[in-house]
């Protein structure tokens, strides 16, 4: 069968797939937001917290995909759980580290300005902290997603959902029928996932960082 | 809301009462044992040279720094161990950088902490224009605009409207008018005694340009190393009885010439319009231009006398230069001469 005539016939199935994908993607990297944002600001000015948790997080990157998917599956099971669980480990560090990038900085003397009106702490993070290191905190969003969208395929080893079923799928009966066929949606599908969730970012940028730190 | 209302130059507003600051590691002290009074709606210039500790003072007095030792009143009240936050609300904070929130319009900026105070949207707006345009920037056109739209002296400027949002009784400003030219410095200054005039608050200015301490300050407080508070005085005092060989090192030469600038035309006995004399319109100056600018027209048109005129351009009398000569001071004590050190 030619690849346009499964296509054709599939699209459908792939489509499922890709949105399965995503939300898997969404999911782990809202997590990760959250854990990595709040780290981030947690440990903000403390030299030796700081470096402890980028270690820690940065050490996850270093064990391989499949290694880490397989590790899960006592803790959490099969399928959804540790593909998401997996996902956010991945996703942490950099948003940790462009959090931590970002509100360092904010300039000295904006700093100065906002506890010299009697702004309080959290006021602080919110009106001023925050907002300033937002450009570089949600760059740091945007590469966690485009890693994960990659990672995600290889999820299919413990039966996570998305396009890695396909790849795996493929791969597993190469020679069969539709087997390069599966296999190549897939990758195209998680090539062009990636695409699309890309310049979805360099809209959500625009929306959300103020017009006066934009170039 | 808090409004100056006290009488000017009766109450202490500040206080320092032997305050100490010795910043950790460090051998010596940045402010060693100062006790100084501010009153009410006064402007007080801290001035000294680089390290002395001028800073370090006034960021002891909303607490940016806390004291080694001793106690900070405010209005009568020990704000010593108070909650900080609350204490710099009642304390406008201009920041030698300015420090405007690069993210936020012109308008948020000043409107930001009455927002914090739980302002309304139009009573912010209200107060967010008011201020705009007390400070000489046309609210329409800057209130939307972002910080890296305004040149460096409009930035300025929003700096001390946003630090007068809240209407505080105090304003604090480390060298507010630093890093700008020469003739838009003067221009910020002279609007900013204008601008005091209306309201008067209490105000400590941090400097180390001696002219600018001499222009808008009600007194001069002259820092040695440590904040040693070497004289603290009207600017008129400081100039003609500096308190010892250390403050006259500082203001250097030019003294006599810089208390010029104190005097208004106006407060001298010129002389009486003569008929017979046409008016040279280059040799004019009004009765509220000090004897500086007088003496400034004498010399650019090399003329010995000027006519004096008042608000509305009509001349009032003559001011020869001699006439200038003779109400300037020249005491023995005159510090623009060299004085003569003691050899060791
Ligand atoms: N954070 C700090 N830690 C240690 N020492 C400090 C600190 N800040 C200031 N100092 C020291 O305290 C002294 C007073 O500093 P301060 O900044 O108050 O001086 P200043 O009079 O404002 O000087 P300038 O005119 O240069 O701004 C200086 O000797 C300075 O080195
Ligand atoms: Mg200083």
């Amino acid at each position: 069968m030619s690849f346009a005539s499964y296509l054709a016939q599939r699209w459908q199935h792939i489509l499922v797939l890709v949105a399965q994908h995503a939300e898997v993607v969404a999911i782990a990297v809202s997590i990760a937001t959250v854990v990595g944002v709040g780290l981030g600001v947690a440990v903000h000015g403390r030299p030796l917290a700081n470096r402890l948790a980028l270690a820690a997080t940065g050490t996850v990157l270093t064990i391989p995909s499949f290694a880490l998917f397989g590790l899960l599956i006592p803790l959490v099971g099969l399928g959804t759980a540790p593909t998401v669980t997996a996902l956010a480990l991945y996703a942490i560090f950099p948003i940790l580290r462009n959090t931590i990038t970002g509100l360092e900085s904010v300039p000295a003397s904006v700093a100065d300005a906002a506890i010299g009106m009697g702004l309080s702490r959290t006021r602080r993070l919110l009106t001023v902290r925050l907002p300033l290191a937002w450009p570089v905190v949600i760059t740091g969003i945007r590469l966690a997603t485009i890693m994960v969208v990659a990672i995600a395929a290889i999820a299919a080893s413990v039966a996570g959902p998305g396009l890695g079923q396909l790849i795996f799928h493929g791969l597993a009966h190469t020679g069969g029928v539709n087997a390069l066929n599966d296999t190549l949606a897939g990758v195209i599908g998680v090539a062009l996932l990636a695409l699309a969730l890309d310049l979805l970012f360099t809209v959500l940028f625009r929306l959300t960082t103020s017009r006066g730190i934009r170039d | 809301m808090t409004d100056s209302a006290t009488t000017p130059g009766t109450d202490v507003m500040i206080r320092l009462d032997r305050v100490r600051k010795c910043y950790p590691g460090q051998a010596v002290d940045a402010v060693a044992e100062l006790s100084l009074d501010i009153r009410a709606g006064e402007i007080v210039v801290l001035l000294g040279p680089s390290g002395c500790g001028k800073t370090t003072t006034m960021r002891l007095i909303n607490r940016l720094i806390e004291p080694s030792s001793g106690r900070i009143f405010l209005d009568g009240k020990d704000v010593t161990a108070v909650n900080p936050d609350l204490l710099r609300r009642r304390i406008g904070y201009v920041i030698q950088q300015v420090g405007l929130f690069p993210h936020m319009t012109i308008g948020d900026n000043v409107g930001l902490i009455p927002r914090t105070l739980g302002w309304d949207k139009a009573r912010t707006k209200a107060r967010v224009d008011t201020l705009l345009d007390l400070v000489g920037l046309e609210p329409a056109r800057y209130r939307d605009r972002f910080p890296k739209q305004l040149s460096g002296g409009q930035q300025q400027r929003v700096g001390v409207a946003r630090a007068l949002a809240a209407d505080p009784p105090v304003m604090l400003m480390d060298e507010p008018f630093g890093a700008i030219d020469p003739v838009t410095r003067e221009r910020l200054q002279d609007e900013f005694l204008k601008l005091q005039a209306q309201i008067g608050k209490t105000i400590v200015i941090v400097t180390h340009d001696v002219a600018e301490a001499v222009k808008l300050g009600d007194r001069i407080a002259i820092f040695a190393e440590g904040a040693r508070l070497a004289q603290y005085d009207t600017p008129e005092r400081i100039l003609s009885e500096p308190a010892d060989e250390f403050v006259s090192s500082f203001l250097g030469t030019g003294t006599a010439v810089r208390r010029l600038g104190l005097r208004r035309v106006g407060d001298l006995r010129f002389e009486p319009l003569d008929g017979t004399r046409p008016i040279d319109d280059r040799c004019v100056v009004r009765a509220d231009q000090s004897v500086h600018d007088a003496l400034d027209v004498m010399l650019r048109t090399g003329s010995e006398i000027v006519t004096v005129t008042d608000g509305t351009g009509e001349p009032i009398g003559l001011l020869p230069f001699t006439t200038v000569l003779d109400h300037h001071p020249t005491d023995g004590d005159d510090p623009s001469r060299p004085r003569e050190r003691s050899g060791h």
